[in-house]
């Protein structure tokens, strides 16, 4: 087995690697969002088009899952994470190595770069060679890896490097600065002036004192003067700074590529259970999803919208979690029920979840099993556009035309509050009509909507409703249960609180 | 170096924590009044007094004993120990003048401030060694013999010449001799400055010209920036001697500190004792026990604080409370009772940080903590009652107690009804007692006085305000039973004569 990518299994033409624009659903289901939060820290390795990315394939699916359950490994995660740390090190000092003006100063930061990088491969590969790996890519990197190691190019660039360290340490010169003028030549033994100083005064010693040393800027920036020094001392140890000089013309290819290429793409997985990390200290769960192809039942438990809950997670406010399960023919959730009570962050949790899972990752919640897309689409409410002509009803109906035209058996529709400039009877009559689109195509799909109606328009469809704290009614609970929408959920609460609802009447009226 | 007066072997702390009643102890005993007299007007004679007084309840009796000693020392030679005490006095105020807050980030100026804050400071050294040469035989205590050796071999002549070279080569008038290496970049790096073993002046110019290959980097007449680097280079290269020597001057400063701060105490006593001297006040080095016996007796014991504010002699009192852990003192208003209690608590806390008692002879246990109990004015807040206020009070003592305390009550819990008063006072004090305290009780509860002498215990005395048969005091105790009366009749005929 050899080794490709971190991220894809096999990397013929036909796979799709990157995509450079987000997917047009992502604004509504505020998964730009989520994806900048989990790339925020990440930006030099540009994830996004790895993120704007879905897979199409179960085992892609799967292969990603593996890795990610390997990365669970917290020793596992704190190689890779030393790895990259190193790696960004070695470009920065790249980066410094252009910068520099003075040759001797440019090639000795090239070679701090070599040397971090030998680091950084020998460590990986031992940190590797006793973690418990089981996923193909994981496996098959390290085998690359380790060949690699061993390889007589790696070998030797490992012994240069050294050398050309151990010379460089050699070096001790001395100066005389008297006047304008400093008298460089190779260092002869002479006593440490400062040790004599605090010798002879050591009697006095009484415990702690203030630190007089002067903190020079410590800055990698170098002055005429010293590069002028440097120059004489170069001058001194000729044979040193020429193989400094070979060694810097032949080694300036020295990064292997598939290595250069897993340091990016394995932030992909870094990335993501950082991300999640975050809503596992406030409590939140993550799982791997079951995917689904053949059939449409799905369900997850104690899921959450990712882009809200980090957000109320670092307000330091608390989260709820909803569960949904679809069975048997049941397609298309219709949420009905009090407004600000949660249904469109439910609408979006159900996107982002199959969203997620498509990309290979972990999804918020305890236990999934999730349906693979070829296409998902969203229709929410825009504002009303001067450009467009159109009116607002119209504009609602050519967006829901071009779904269901592009949308197969095989697409997820997501829609929240259409049809609602118009009257009730008229929105009661084009949603029905939808609704008999999408269920014809037999689309997975999650409706919000303010008509009651809808939520029982057949054995496909099921309905969710919003709800309100039975104690306090302005208080909303966020919580979405399965249940008949009788437009009375309010109500009821409010007898709940006063103890007048038929039940608390029983009990109360006394025969 | 160290001074080593106060302690045998260890630095007196200036910043060491007082006990937590520190206001009270100073506010119960009159406290200021004796710190002022040890002052002088001095504030840090002042603030030492205090330290070494309100900390002194720690000192085993070995540190007790060694400072008694410098004191005798010190009583004997009194301009001696004034001078050392000037000597440091000078040294420190000289520093502060012209050369205290400095603070450069030139290790160049560091250099040259210290080379000269140094100067001054050997020429002190100086001073202090002449004084010991001089008077060292006059001294017979450890903690003098011990500092002026210290002084003689530390100081010698050889070292003032080695630390005289190293202040005139400082000034580097042959240029500065740097090691270094490579560090990253290739930058100069582990500057250290280097000395030649040689002595003669051409040393350096000699290194460099003799044994090739020197190479010579020279910065352009008007390249600024380039003079810059230079001086930059060169400060790079002073900066751990800089440093090496500024700490030093800071080790002098503070061997100078201490001198000064140990010495201080002893310069307190040597006031106090003129005071006392010229109103004929006796003293006394008291003989101090360990804290586990019970021992207290004295002859002419007075208040000291009393003395210092009255022109005349005041009264002095003489008990033997050995093997006593309870001293009930009662007897007449007005009789000379809150004075001696006073006086207990002063004498102890004295014998206890060294210094000599006001008695013609003295000698007690020492005790692990003194705390004070007595009844305040009313809480101007109305907060809580006035009992409320005591227990209170005493429940926080209670949560500092370790056996071995000295607890000194002044008319405790008497804001009530004598019975209930009497029954609080009782439990407090016998719970005290079978803790390990030791307890002196100014009281005119006499229902919880007598029922202590009811018990005959052979570990309580009885004292009272003695009070002449035509109602005149004389203001000294004398071992008695508590009586019913406190003679408040007395005071009311002073006033009222003529009535009944």
């Amino acid at each position: 087995m050899s080794f490709h990518s971190i991220l894809f299994e096999k990397t013929d033409g036909a796979v799709k690697k990157e995509t450079p624009e987000a997917p047009v659903f992502f604004a509504d289901l505020n998964l730009d969002q989520t994806i900048d939060a989990v790339s925020a820290w990440k930006q030099e390795y540009n994830l996004k088009p790895f993120l704007y990315t879905s897979l199409n394939d179960i085992d892609a699916i799967e292969y990603r899952h593996e890795i990610f359950q390997d990365l669970e490994n917290e020793n596992l995660l704190e190689s890779i994470k030393s790895f990259a740390q190193k790696m960004r090190k070695m470009r920065e000092h790249l980066a410094q190595a252009d910068k520099f003006y003075y040759k001797y100063q440019k090639e000795s930061w090239f070679l701090h770069a070599v040397d971090i990088y030998c680091d950084a491969i020998n460590s990986l590969e031992q940190d590797l060679s006793h973690a418990g790996l089981r996923s193909r890519g994981f496996l098959a990197f390290r085998e690359y890896l380790t060949n690699y190691a061993n390889s007589d190019r790696f070998r030797s660039l490992l012994s240069e490097t050294k050398k050309v360290f151990e010379d460089l340490s050699s070096v001790k010169y001395s100066m005389l600065i008297k006047g304008s003028s400093i008298k460089v030549r190779r260092y002869e033994t002479a006593i440490d002036y400062s040790a004599a100083i605090e010798e002879t005064f050591d009697k006095f010693k009484q415990g702690a004192v203030k630190d007089y040393r002067v903190k020079f800027s410590s800055g990698p920036d170098m002055n005429h003067v010293e590069a002028g020094v440097l120059d004489l001392v170069a001058r001194l140890y000729p044979d040193i700074f020429l193989y400094l000089e070979n060694y810097c013309a032949g080694n300036r290819d020295y990064l292997d590529e598939t290595i250069g290429v897993f340091d990016r793409e394995i932030q992909f997985y870094v990335a993501y259970l950082e991300f999640i990390a975050i809503f596992k200290r406030a409590g939140l769960k993550f799982c791997y999803p079951q995917i689904v192809k053949e059939c449409k039942e799905v369900y997850d438990y104690e899921g959450f919208d990712s882009a809200l809950a980090y957000r109320l997670i670092t307000e330091k406010s608390s989260v709820v979690c909803n569960d949904f399960h679809l069975k048997d023919k049941e397609r298309v959730f219709v949420v009905s029920g009090p407004n600000q009570g949660g249904k469109t962050t439910f609408a979006r949790t159900f996107g982002q979840l199959h969203y997620l899972a498509s990309i290979g990752c972990p999804v918020p919640g305890r236990q999934a099993q999730l349906f693979l897309f070829d296409r998902l689409f969203t229709h929410f409410e825009k504002e009303e556009n001067i450009e467009n002509l159109r009116g607002k009803l119209q504009d609602d109906l050519v967006r829901i035309h071009d779904i269901l035209g592009q949308a197969t058996s095989n697409s997820i529709a997501i829609m929240n509050e259409i049809f609602t400039s118009t009257t009730l009877q008229d929105a009661l009559f084009l949603s029905k009509k939808v609704m008999e689109k999408i269920i014809g195509l037999d689309l997975l799909c999650v409706w919000v909507t303010f008509i009651d109606e809808l939520a029982s328009y057949g054995e496909q469809t099921v309905s969710m409703v919003s709800t309100v704290d039975p104690e306090n009614p302005i208080l909303r609970t966020y919580k979405i249960i399965r249940r008949p929408a009788d437009g009375l959920s309010y109500a009821i609460a409010i007898a709940e609180k006063y103890r007048l609802t038929y039940d608390h009447l029983r009990e109360r009226i006394k025969s | 170096m160290k001074a080593f007066l106060m302690f045998r072997d260890q630095d007196f702390d200036l910043g060491r924590k007082l006990p937590w009643n520190e206001k009270a102890l100073t506010q119960d005993l009159e406290l200021d009044t004796l710190f002022n007299a040890m002052a002088f007007d001095d504030k840090f004679l002042f603030e030492v007094a205090k330290k070494v007084l309100l900390s002194g309840l720690n000192n085993n009796l070995n540190t007790i004993l060694y400072r008694q000693d410098v004191l005798k020392d010190c009583l004997k030679n009194p301009s001696i120990v004034r001078d050392i005490y000037g000597v440091a006095v000078a040294a420190i105020e000289s520093e502060k003048k012209n050369y205290w807050g400095f603070f450069s980030r030139y290790p160049g100026s560091i250099l040259s401030r210290s080379v000269e804050a140094l100067q001054m400071f050997v020429e002190m050294l100086r001073k202090l060694r002449d004084i010991a040469d001089g008077h060292a035989d006059k001294f017979e205590s450890e903690g003098f013999t011990t500092l002026f050796a210290m002084l003689k071999k530390e100081l010698g002549d050889e070292y003032f010449a080695q630390v005289e070279n190293h202040l005139r080569e400082l000034k580097f008038r042959d240029g500065v001799l740097i090691s270094a290496e490579l560090g990253k970049g290739n930058k100069g790096a582990n500057y250290v400055l280097r000395q030649s073993q040689e002595k003669k002046q051409s040393w350096l110019e000699r290194i460099f010209a003799k044994k090739p290959p020197v190479f010579t980097f020279t910065v352009a007449e008007r390249d600024e920036s380039g003079f810059r680097a230079l001086s930059e280079l060169r400060d790079q290269g002073i900066n751990l001697v800089a440093n090496a020597l500024a700490q030093s001057t800071d080790h002098i400063l503070s061997f100078f500190t201490m001198l000064r701060t140990e010495l201080a105490f002893y310069v307190g006593c040597l006031n106090l004792h003129g005071q006392l001297a010229q109103k004929g006040e006796p003293i006394s080095f008291p003989l101090p026990t360990a804290s586990g016996e019970r021992r207290h007796s004295f002859k002419e014991l007075y208040d000291v604080c009393l003395a210092l504010t009255m022109k005349q002699k005041v009264v002095g009192n003489d008990v033997n409370a050995d093997d006593k852990d309870l001293v009930i003192i009662t007897g007449a208003n007005q009789g000379g009772k809150s004075t001696f209690l006073r006086s207990i608590g002063l004498a102890q806390l004295m014998m206890q940080c060294g210094m000599f008692v006001p008695a013609e002879s003295f000698s007690a246990n020492v005790c692990d903590g003194l705390f004070t109990h007595y009844k305040r004015e009313e809480d101007a807040a109305m907060k809580s009652g006035k009992l409320d206020e005591e227990l209170s009070r005493m429940s926080v003592i209670v949560d500092n107690l370790t056996s071995n305390f000295m607890l000194l009550f002044n008319e405790s819990f008497a804001a009530t009804n004598e019975r209930e008063g009497s029954e609080i006072a009782r439990q407090i004090i016998c719970a005290l007692l079978e803790k390990g305290m030791k307890v002196f009780y100014v009281t005119h509860l006499y229902k919880f006085a007598h029922g202590f002498l009811d018990r005959k215990m052979g570990n309580a005395i009885f004292l009272r305000a003695e009070r002449q048969a035509d109602g005149g005091r004389t203001f000294k105790l004398i071992e008695g039973e508590p009586l019913q009366t406190s003679y408040g009749e007395d005071l009311y005929r002073a006033l009222w004569p003529v009535e009944g």
